[in-house]
């Protein structure tokens, strides 16, 4: 009997109605002892490259990534993953990830690892600092006024409420959610420069 | 995209230009195969010979920035010939409306159009409108034969664009140009279907907007918009691009494509006068006019009870830029330059890669006091301060650098070109400390949020006024770490109070219903405190919030409508309209009511999107209704003079825009060179490049120059992706599988050209422009041809851009030899056309 790699999966995964089927499982069952994802669970996920969002299937083993594959369920790519998406899994099995946080000094020629911490907490001075120096809460603008019939141009301090001092590019390597809380972050520190990938 | 990625399969004709979907979209190529395997004919215009074009049916080469010439000969075509969908052109376009006497094509004004001023680089757009009749309509002829009808209009400016001169401008042989022509223009009948494919090979020009406003012209005369295998559809470059987008990480756009404040709009009412499209025609939707509650229900979802009737629901602390200020991508590094940002962030975003003229970026960020950086990997931008040239005592920012987590080491949803918005689950836990992106802005947050409640500070309730109730509290009631699903929630919205359905307005004449009888319960939208179920249910007094609205419906009482894996296509068109979630309102192709004929009859009943059923009784009594995808709106089709809409929607007038009175550049696509180039003459005028783009031309930045038709740079040049690597290669560069299969930066030359400069394959050669160069291996193929362009020979060369000096022996960015110069209208860069030269090194 030949089985496909998507009836396996349905297969595998549902055992007790696949065994009512009234065919002969054995080669599955046999095929299936030897896979390292056996007992591994599975979580769906979406590609992190492209935007053509191909679903794929991460199988976890006490915590730890072993497997990432194309999910057959998914209706746009069905299994299928190209180079980028079949490797995945490097991303995660990889010794070049910073795992922990980075701080390069004025005129330091190397990086030097620091706590969450401290990082968060200079980060937070440094920009409550900027903010408060470059904030600016009028700005001078030209704008157009009718007197009676005769359009006249005039020039008037506008509320404007900006940090001038900082700007801010990213990210489309954020998901949904994380981009409206980061929007929402900036604009309410005042930030007007704005900006990420859709630009380029 | 108008459609989405399985939609491919529907189409008959499918046009790749400015895209190559086989090496960057690889997983979308199987339904163009799929397509092809039901008979569909597939294009390919580029000026490489792509596996994309090796695929297709036809491939045409052009050189690069010359979009506008090619499709211009093609909208010539369709009228030449009258290949047009009359009736769809007629009724679903302004092409019967009538422009100002006053206005003037560069056919007639050496290439400009009326209303230039050179002094300010722009355009008074005041002869670009439309003739009013006295109730202020516009001045229609219905026949299209008035010579100042859009339709006539159109038809003499493209009359300039013969297959002769297109050739002569773009390099096509004629005879391929017109194969192309008449392959594509056979899907103007009604029941075909033909679909543009494009990326950033049309946006990085300086007049990127325009090359997709041609396409655009030619799928409305082709009634090719709204219908299945139709539409114009931008194959974007990240898996959240299209989300980053809706979710306005922009300097111009709010969540939802809400535009941004300007100073001069003081208060909110100001804000909704001007931002609030009005249309007196019974028969537009006109559906910005809702734009009111859009932003009230925003601005209550980030100030939430802070937000009031009184305080114009905190409008004043939405941070405004001035009238007409610009602060895009390019202005920030030349203001950055300039040393006028002393803080920056790039979070998950590699600019000293990405940027074009990089070297300007990388200088930029040498001017800072302090960078915060968010990634996976270490990269260019991080570490900048080594990099070539630098001297790192001397640069005296500090860095950052906070690691992220990758995307399945966390939980959220992201939007495809498609706009699907997926769910995912999180498989692990992050790496290490690594922490996902949405945790470090939280933290930050609170840091800041308890400086400012403590110090004081600048405008402290700009920021402390937020809301950030996120769930996970800790027992001093702190959050502890956010709830993504609470912040999924905050943007498909609440009801923050009871909320009563109101009576549809009264037209002109109608009478007041009766009162019901007392007693009888009122009929509700929703109650405090539940999820909102769409976003025609927002409202502009403040009893509704959402933070997004085009994601209303995304996280509803239902559930989280993105994680939804249901697998059924009862159309069979390949919607599948049970799996995620799409919007707006999961809708999955949009202007679908083009798809059918005013009676709301489908032009192709083997491939119907939607269709009108006028039998089916409706819970409201009402009789018809639409079935199939979600419609554009619920109202009958326009042939239904009392209740009917035209099918544009988002068109104050219901109709689509072949003449485009909103452009910075002219109504319609004219050829420009890109601001390099190798001719001394623009074949179509006077004018050589687009008069309305930005360039940059400050003598104090030594970084920013161009050189055009300069004997040292004669070669074209163009930059792309492959398949192996990922936008500037800050994952797969560290990813040793993928940088195994494509290790390092090429270049690639035709035959003709290594002959002429003696260079062999695997050559190292250097390559220059007028800002930097780079090395790279030759490889001579047959993919690049030299242009016969007017009476010369021009090559043409390719450079992926996916590599960068932080990876040891792969080579430097390609985007170090690009120019600084933005589009009219958007400002993007123009990466995909500029000048170098190129040596063989040793």
């Amino acid at each position: 009997m030949t089985v496909s790699r998507r009836d396996f999966f349905k297969l595998s995964g549902s055992g007790i109605a696949a065994a009512t089927l009234g065919f002969n499982l054995a080669p599955v069952e046999a095929k299936a002892e030897d896979l390292a994802i056996r007992y591994a669970k599975e979580s769906t996920t979406i590609c992190p490259y492209c935007s053509v969002g191909c679903g794929m299937i991460v199988h976890t083993l006490g915590g730890n990534v072993i497997n990432i594959e194309g999910d057959p369920d998914h209706p746009i790519n069905e299994g299928s993953l190209c180079p980028k998406g079949s490797s995945v899994y490097q991303l995660r099995d990889n010794k070049a990830r910073v795992t922990k946080p980075m701080y390069r000094a004025a005129g330091a020629s190397e990086w030097k690892e620091v706590s969450w911490d401290w990082a968060l907490d200079e980060i937070a001075l440094k920009v409550k600092k900027n903010r408060d120096a470059s904030f600016i809460s009028t700005s001078k603008i030209k704008i157009k006024e009718k007197i009676g019939t005769v359009e006249i141009e005039k020039e008037i301090d506008a509320v404007v409420n900006r940090t001038m001092g900082m700007a801010s590019v990213g990210s489309a390597a954020l998901d949904n959610e994380e981009c409206y809380l980061y929007q929402k972050f900036l604009r309410g520190l005042g930030l007007v420069y704005i900006e990420h990938q859709a630009r380029i | 995209m108008t459609n989405h990625w399985i939609d491919f399969k529907n189409s008959d004709v499918i046009l790749i230009m400015g895209a190559n979907p086989a090496e960057n979209h690889p997983v979308s190529f199987r339904w163009i195969m799929k397509a092809k395997d039901a008979g569909a004919k597939v294009i390919t215009v580029d000026p490489r010979f792509t596996r994309s074009a090796a695929k297709s049916d036809l491939y045409a080469p052009l050189r690069s920035g010359t979009d506008i010439a090619f499709l211009g000969g093609l909208i010539n075509y369709i009228i030449q010939n009258k290949l047009y969908f009359e009736q769809y052109v007629r009724d679903y376009t302004n092409a019967a409306y009538l422009v100002s006497g006053d206005f003037k094509l560069p056919g007639e004004l050496a290439g400009l159009f009326s209303g230039y001023d050179p002094k300010k680089r722009s355009y008074d757009t005041k002869s670009w409108s439309f003739q009013k009749n006295a109730d202020e309509s516009v001045m229609k002829d219905p026949t299209m034969q008035d010579p100042n009808s859009v339709f006539q209009l159109l038809k003499k400016h493209y009359g300039r664009y013969t297959p002769e001169l297109v050739s002569k401008t773009t390099g096509t042989p004629k005879e391929k140009l017109l194969e192309v022509y008449k392959l594509f223009a056979s899907t103007g009948k009604p029941d075909k279907a033909g679909t543009s494919l494009y990326a950033m090979g049309w946006t990085q020009h300086t007049v990127g907007t325009q090359n997709i406003r041609a396409m655009s012209i030619i799928q409305l005369l082709l009634g090719n918009m709204g219908v299945a295998g139709g539409g114009i559809n931008a194959l974007r470059g990240e898996s959240n691009v299209q989300g980053s987008t809706d979710h306005g990480l922009l300097f111009h756009i709010l969540p939802g494509y809400i535009p941004v404040p300007s100073a001069d709009l003081k208060d909110l009412s100001a804000y909704n006068e001007k931002n609030t499209p009005k249309s007196k025609d019974p028969q537009s939707a006109n559906w910005w006019q809702n734009r009111p509650k859009y932003m009230t229900s925003y601005l209550k979802a980030i100030y939430g009870a802070k937000a009031t009737k009184e305080n114009d629901f905190g409008y004043a602390w939405l941070p405004k830029l001035d009238p007409g200020m610009n602060a895009s991508w390019l202005m920030i590094f030349d203001n950055m330059i300039k040393g006028k940002f002393k803080g920056f962030f790039a979070w998950g975003q590699n600019p000293a890669c990405s940027g074009s003229n990089s070297t300007k970026v990388r200088n930029a960020l040498a001017k800072l006091d302090w960078m915060v950086t968010a990634n996976l990997f270490d990269n260019e931008t991080a570490s900048f301060w080594k990099g070539p040239g630098m001297d790192p005592a001397t640069v005296k920012t500090e860095v950052f650098f906070l690691p992220a987590a990758t995307s399945f080491e966390k939980e959220g949803s992201v939007s495809n070109s498609g706009r699907w918005a997926q769910w995912r689950t999180a498989a692990v836990k992050p790496l290490g400390q690594c922490k996902p992106d949405a945790e470090i802005i939280h933290e930050l947050f609170q840091k800041l949020k308890a400086m400012y409640v403590k110090d004081g500070g600048a405008l402290p309730e700009q920021l402390t006024n937020l809301t950030w109730n996120y769930g996970f509290k800790r027992a001093d009631g702190t959050i502890k770490s956010v709830d993504i699903h609470a912040v999924a929630k905050e943007i498909n919205g609440y009801f923050l109070e009871d909320v009563e359905e109101k009576p549809k307005p009264l037209k002109p004449g109608e009478k007041a219903p009766p009162p019901p009888p007392p007693g009888t319960p009122k009929k509700m939208l929703g109650k405090k405190g539940e999820l909102v179920g769409g976003f025609a249910q927002l409202q502009d007094d403040g009893t509704t919030s959402c933070g997004s609205w085009i994601y209303c419906q995304s996280y509803n009482e239902k559930g989280n409508m993105m994680a939804r894996r249901g697998r059924k296509d009862p159309t069979g068109l390949g919607m599948f309209p049970e799996w995620s979630w799409c919007w707006p309102v999961n809708r999955r192709i949009i202007y679908n009511r083009a798809s059918c004929d005013p009676d709301g009859k489908p032009y192709n009943l083997k491939k119907a999107v939607v269709y009108w059923n006028p039998t089916v009784v409706q819970p409201t009594g009402a009789l018809g209704a639409w079935v199939g995808d979600v419609p554009d709106g619920p109202w009958p089709p326009m042939s239904n003079e009392k209740e009917g809409k035209k099918p544009f929607i988002m068109r104050s007038d219901g109709v689509a825009a072949i003449f485009g009175t909103g452009m910075k550049d002219g109504p319609f696509p004219e050829h420009y060179e890109p601001v390099e180039c190798p001719v001394p003459e623009n074949f179509f005028s006077k004018q050589m490049s687009n008069p309305a783009s930005k360039i940059f031309t400050d003598a104090n930045i030594k970084e920013d120059l161009l050189a055009t038709n300069d004997a040292r740079f004669p070669l074209v040049a163009t930059t792309y992706r492959v398949t192996e690597h990922w936008q500037t290669g800050v994952m797969t560069r560290n990813t040793p599988w993928l940088l195994e299969l494509q290790p390092r930066q090429f270049c690639e030359i035709s035959v003709e050209l290594a002959k002429e400069k003696n260079i062999s394959n695997g050559d190292i050669i250097e390559i220059s422009s007028a800002r930097g160069k780079i090395d790279a291996v030759a490889m001579v193929t047959l993919r690049m041809k030299p242009f016969k362009i007017g009476d010369r020979m021009v090559h043409e060369i390719g450079l992926p851009w996916c590599f960068g000096w932080h990876t040891p022996g792969v080579g430097d960015s390609a985007n170090l030899l690009t120019p600084t110069a933005g589009d009219a209208n958007t400002m993007i860069p123009e990466t995909k056309a500029f000048m170098v030269g190129i040596a063989r090194k040793g």
